[in-house]
């Protein structure tokens, strides 16, 4: 912790933009896997693909990176908005308002809020997964634990289905800044690429949170 | 035009500030802020009361003396240009205007709306130069400078340092500053001998100093009446790694 305060502010940037962009690539593999859910009634493939994640040995030693990476990111977050907070003791009577990236203003709460749901998220599935008892299903292809009913469950439940979609969407706002931040916090910046980082930026954000929303809807509402 | 003006008074930087409201009236649309501001004190002089303290020196938008922090905006409602500037056609009669000073740990106020900017100086004796020798003057073009270069390195320099970028931000990060003298070096072969030194030197004394870390907010961007572009904060952002990166260890 006490290193952590050494670094200067452009390197802090650097580790979050960095832990950041590695933490959104996991969320495409985990959209991808989820997604799975929805192709068949049986939930064969995503048990299959939940069996393969839960038991692939190299996944297992990368599960422990993925764990870094959030703590890394949580921890320079936390250190940054402190600095960022005691750097102007007296508040202003009349907040400006001149940002040209919205959701900039408020990484510190989206980011908490998605927290709070990765806690719940982590004890509702990946502690039950991994140290609780899950029925197995027998298909063609093999036996699985069904964790893919476990999923179904808790979707049926609408106040949890409301709480999931509201986390969501305020992780696409966070990824909407966040996205194009870590390459202007890298230096990569260029007149002709910047745009684009931009624009992709935001239609990956969208879709990453439309592809998480549907499955609890789909699932509750049919 | 009639207007209420709310402003920070704070007799010293040790005392305890209030905003006091004052009345103006039959300001000149034409008149500049600043000129508005002169009424105002002019008037509280003739009653034996302190006028109001701000910065202010060339008034023609180059020194970046002056500040506040106007309705919410620094340097005021219109884009581009400093308070001394902007004129009072921006404001509608009737309006209520808060000026306050800027806000930040290392600005603290000295009285009412005239902050310490001394940081700022600090910042560049870390490194905001290039070691020249003396002697004859050297021919102007001797080494020769890419037009794109040269044009990039000009708008960086149009940086008054008066400091609006740090009151804009919602950090009170002072990285737009900053970038605008890193980038003005780096850019030019004269720069570059120093420039990895440079850029970590000030960087380190930004910091050390208490300024906020950058959101990527870009509100520095749009208050900025040279509007410096945050363009070169992804410069010194590359600077800065690549000189880490590459610096002898100590």
């Amino acid at each position: 912790m006490g290193k952590t305060l050494q670094y200067s502010s452009i390197t802090k940037k650097i580790i979050m933009s960095l832990a950041g962009l590695f933490l959104t690539s996991f969320l495409v593999v985990h959209l991808i896997i989820n997604l799975l859910i929805l192709f068949d009634d049986s939930r064969e493939l995503f048990n299959q693909a939940a069996h393969f994640m839960a038991t692939n040995p190299l996944i297992q030693i990368f599960q422990w990176v993925l764990f870094a990476g959030f703590i890394i990111h949580i921890i320079f977050g936390v250190v940054l908005q402190i600095q960022n907070w005691l750097a102007r003791p007296v508040r202003y009577e009349k907040k400006g308002s001149s940002e040209q990236s919205y959701f900039s203003k408020f990484m510190i709460h989206t980011g908490a809020i998605v927290l709070i749901f990765l806690v719940i998220h982590f004890v509702n599935f990946f502690v039950k997964a991994k140290f609780g008892h899950i029925e197995s299903i027998s298909y063609a292809s093999g036996t699985y634990e069904d964790l893919g009913w476990l999923i179904v469950e808790l979707f049926k439940d609408g106040a949890y289905v409301v709480f999931y979609v509201v986390a969501i969407l305020l992780l696409g706002f966070h990824l909407d800044h966040g996205f194009q931040s870590a390459f202007q916090s890298l230096g990569l910046q260029h007149s002709r690429y910047t745009p684009f980082i931009k624009l992709a930026g935001t239609l990956f954000s969208a879709l990453i949170t439309l592809g998480f929303i549907a499955i609890p809807l789909v699932i509750y509402f049919s | 035009m009639d207007l209420t003006l709310r402003i920070w008074r704070q007799a010293s930087a040790d005392a305890k500030g209030k905003f006091v409201n004052y009345q103006v009236k039959g300001i000149s649309e034409e008149a500049s802020f600043l000129e508005m501001l002169d009424v105002l004190n002019e008037s509280l002089v003739m009653k034996n009361e302190e006028p109001v303290a701000f910065d202010h020196d060339c008034r023609e938008g180059i020194c970046g003396a002056c500040s506040l922090y106007i309705n919410g905006r620094p340097h005021g409602p219109d884009k581009g240009i400093t308070t001394c500037q902007m004129h009072m056609r921006n404001f509608k009669n009737g309006e209520t205007i808060v000026i306050e000073p800027w806000r930040a740990k290392p600005f603290p106020v000295i009285k009412d709306l005239m902050v310490d900017r001394s940081a700022f100086d600090e910042i560049i004796q870390a490194g905001g130069f290039i070691s020249v020798r003396t002697g004859g003057i050297p021919d102007a073009n001797a080494i020769p400078i890419p037009k794109l270069n040269a044009d990039l390195a000009m708008d960086a320099a149009a940086c008054i340092g008066c400091g609006a970028c740090v009151a804009a931000c919602k950090n009170a990060s002072a990285m737009l500053f900053v970038a605008a003298k890193v980038s003005q070096f780096a850019l030019l072969p004269q720069g570059r001998l120093e420039a990895s030194e440079r850029v970590r030197n000030m960087v380190g004394k930004m910091d050390e100093l208490g300024f906020g870390n950058c959101t990527n907010t870009y509100a520095c961007e749009a208050e900025c009446p040279k509007e410096i572009s945050v363009t070169h904060i992804a410069r010194m952002n590359r600077e800065y790694l690549v000189a880490k990166v590459t610096a002898p260890k100590e």
